[in-house]
């Protein structure tokens, strides 16, 4: 029997299974802060005290493949970091999403050149783009975030296939 | 004036016809011929006592007969002198006798000419590619290499280890055992690979590969002109991006005969002094932070938004800030900079004496640091170390003290120096000099900025004024051929250097009066440092190894250009 009061003012809700689990996912990203340039620097600033990436909830910074689940591409990837970057991302389990942190990472930058990626698109799928060089720790905030907005709206590229695969 | 040198004139006795001395350059130059290159150096190195190399690279003229240069940059501590080398090789003989017996330092530099030029050095031990990957093919830094052609790596040619100094195996207690830690490792700072042989947890031998952050900056300023080239110096070394401004700048300007106005060497010195105390608090806060000292991580950066927020208040960005203009700044320093300023200079001392109370005299720090990976000043010498790292092994030296640039004989400051060559004295050379960076700072900033411009008004180099650009006929066309055809150098070269965060930091700048540098050579200080690594390290246990690391305040960026 459930008690009156419970009734009134309930401990427990009504949801969707699947509801939940967005909610849950896109607010408690474990990153993986793969930091080889510049960029590196700024994430350092965008997890310490004074812009507190904690605030939102994505601090447990994990440098194990296997423990997370975001993989933030923060600096120039180049041809000789190329294989390994791929390998870390497969390494990764699903689900998972990746950050491409700055201009190099998106697009190789004004590195033109050749030893450097034109982009991590060419070797790995990625979620979102953070423009900047390097991004402030707002711009790549803001990217964590529209990030959690696409999770939570079943959007992003893992819920997406997910229904392709469901039929 | 160069032919009053004794050390020239017995050059010439005893190496007739073959080295030729060159007019007209900045530092003495000879022209050596390979087939004498080695003898040459090596008097030079016992006889002259030139301790140290500081620079080798190649240069591609690719319409003489003898193709390259491979040119040397030498510096004696004793008598303060420098002198540059020059040997001209062929194409179809693009060989010299390596000299890595004399100056340890010349390892890596050695191979990074060999890899960009394709020259070969007779005796080197592993002449192999150091920058690019091993699925490379041709070498890119020659003229006639196209800068967008790019190699894919496959993964069956990723470099396996080749242990060289291995000691033979003796009845040990434990199994030998090869591991790979890096490129993607937090305590290898997401771009070097170590690959090391244990007995138990020491280290017997190790190997050291870099180049994953090889972003071809010289290739990139040779097909940029020579203002746009300011943005690539600035993600040379990126915790310190206004240091690399200056020196970029510097060297050019000293190639024109520019004579700054007042202010903008204030400002950069000023700029520069602060830049170096980030620089200090990334090193000292993430090796910290590899011992598993956490707190002060957040002390140092708090630091370094700070000066962040004054940067932006200058230039508009935090971190790569692209400074300087060639003849000055791009900019007027904003009004409050001096306020600015006051209020680093109250905030900024508070936090370094809070870390300084909470690690230099903590046991736990004291007993990870003390000792570990210590090196003598001499050796280090040899190894090619400047900036910090060598004064933690008790050699005073400082090109703001040595070769004073700017005002820096002008201000009271002194060069800390500690004499155990070990971690935790690099860490405390690390700690002091930003309170001397800021002693220099608070008496720029009491002395008040200068009145005046803040840059030349030589319209070949600096963009005049907007409002002359609209109202006048001749400052429009100033402006249009700056903006079409860029500056012009006269042809020549030029070593230019200063006093980096992390060492010695030095631009050969060659110029043939085209619109674009002929070719740039960065000599980043942590090139050679980071060389020494595989020998640091040897008999000591992982754990070592990995704040050795952080200490010697590697960046990928400058290591790797």
């Amino acid at each position: 029997m459930v008690k009156e009061n419970e009734l009134t003012s309930p401990s427990w809700i009504t949801s969707k299974l699947e509801v939940i689990e967005k909610w849950a996912r896109s607010r408690s990203f474990w990153p993986l802060p793969f930091g080889t340039a510049c960029c590196a620097i700024e994430y350092m600033g965008v997890v310490s005290s004074h812009y507190d990436v904690a605030r939102f909830g994505y601090e447990v910074v994990r440098f194990s493949p296997r423990q997370s689940d975001l993989l933030i591409v923060a600096g120039t990837i180049t041809d000789k970091m190329a294989p390994v970057l791929r390998k870390i991302y497969e390494q990764m389990p699903d689900p998972k999403w990746v950050i491409s942190m700055g201009a190099c990472a998106s697009s190789g930058g004004f590195y033109r050149a050749y030893h450097v990626v034109q982009g991590i698109d060419e070797i790995i799928p990625v979620d979102v783009y953070v423009p900047g060089c390097p991004p402030s720790p707002e711009g790549l905030i803001f990217g964590i975030l529209q990030l959690k907005e696409l999770i939570k709206r079943g959007r992003d590229r893992y819920s997406r296939k997910a229904e392709v695969s469901d039929g | 004036m160069d032919k009053k040198l004794p050390v020239w004139v017995r050059a010439q006795d005893n190496y007739a016809g073959k080295v030729e001395l060159e007019h007209d350059v900045d530092i003495p130059t000879w022209i050596v011929d390979s087939s004498v290159s080695k003898e040459l150096l090596s008097d030079l190195y016992r006889e002259e006592k030139f301790d140290m190399l500081l620079d080798l690279c190649g240069v591609d003229y690719p319409g003489r007969e003898k193709r390259f240069d491979v040119v040397y940059h030498l510096y004696s501590f004793s008598t303060g002198k420098r002198l540059r080398v020059k040997v001209p090789v062929s194409e179809d003989r693009c060989e010299v006798d390596s000299v890595v017996d004399i100056w340890k330092a010349a390892d890596w530099f050695e191979r990074e000419a060999y890899d960009m030029f394709g020259i070969k050095f007779k005796g080197h031990p592993a002449l192999r590619r150091i920058l690019t990957h091993e699925g490379f093919v041709g070498h890119p830094l020659r003229k006639d290499y196209d800068p967008g052609k790019r190699w894919q790596l496959e993964e069956d040619k990723i470099y396996k280890p080749v242990f060289l100094n291995l000691p033979p195996e003796e009845d040990s207690m434990f199994e030998r055992m090869t591991i790979n830690i890096g490129p993607s490792h937090p305590a290898m700072h997401g771009t070097f690979r170590l690959m090391a042989v244990l007995e138990g947890e020491v280290i017997v031998d190790s190997d050291v590969e870099i180049g994953y952050l090889h972003r071809c900056f010289e290739k990139m300023a040779e097909t940029h002109p020579w203002q746009q080239v300011v943005p690539y110096t600035d993600r040379l070394n990126y915790c310190s991006a206004f240091i690399n401004n200056v020196a970029y700048c510097k060297t050019v300007e000293d190639m024109l005969g520019l004579e700054l106005p007042p202010k903008a060497i204030w400002g950069r010195m000023v700029l520069m002094e602060l830049s170096r105390i980030m620089d200090h608090c990334v090193c000292n806060g993430t090796t910290l932070v590899d011992v598993g000292a956490l707190t002060n991580f957040w002390y140092f950066f708090e630091i370094r938004e700070e000066i962040y927020s004054l940067l932006t208040k200058c230039f508009g960005s935090r971190l790569t800030v692209a400074g300087c203009r060639i003849g000055g700044f791009q900019h007027d320093l904003p009004p409050d900079f001096i306020d600015l300023c006051k209020h680093l200079l109250e905030i900024i001392p508070p936090l370094i004496e809070d870390i300084d109370k909470l690690v230099t005299h903590n046991r736990i720090w004291l007993d990870r640091s003390v000792g570990i990976s210590a090196i003598s000043g001499k050796e280090a010498i040899n190894w090619g170390w400047t900036g910090p790292c060598l004064r933690a092994s008790g050699v005073q030296f400082d090109l703001r003290k040595n070769e004073p640039y700017y005002w820096y004989d002008k201000v009271d400051f002194d060069i800390p120096v500690f004499y155990g060559g070990d971690v935790y004295d690099r860490y405390r050379v690390r700690m002091a000099e930003i309170k001397e960076s800021l002693k220099i700072v608070r008496q720029l900033v009491e002395q008040g900025i200068p009145d005046g411009p803040y840059a030349v008004d030589d319209y070949h180099v600096m963009l005049p004024p907007k409002d002359m650009v609209y109202n006048q006929m001749e400052s429009m066309i100033y402006h249009f051929k700056l903006i079409f055809e860029g500056m012009r150098v006269p042809p020549g070269e030029r070593y230019g250097y200063l006093e980096g965060a992390n060492g010695e930091l030095g631009f050969y700048i060659v110029s043939d009066g085209s619109p674009n540098p002929y070719r740039i050579k960065v000599r980043p200080p942590c090139f050679p440092i980071f060389s020494t690594f595989s020998r640091l390290i040897r008999n000591q246990t992982v754990a070592d190894a990995i704040i050795t690391l952080g200490g010697l305040n590697i960046i990928a960026g400058e290591l790797e250009r």
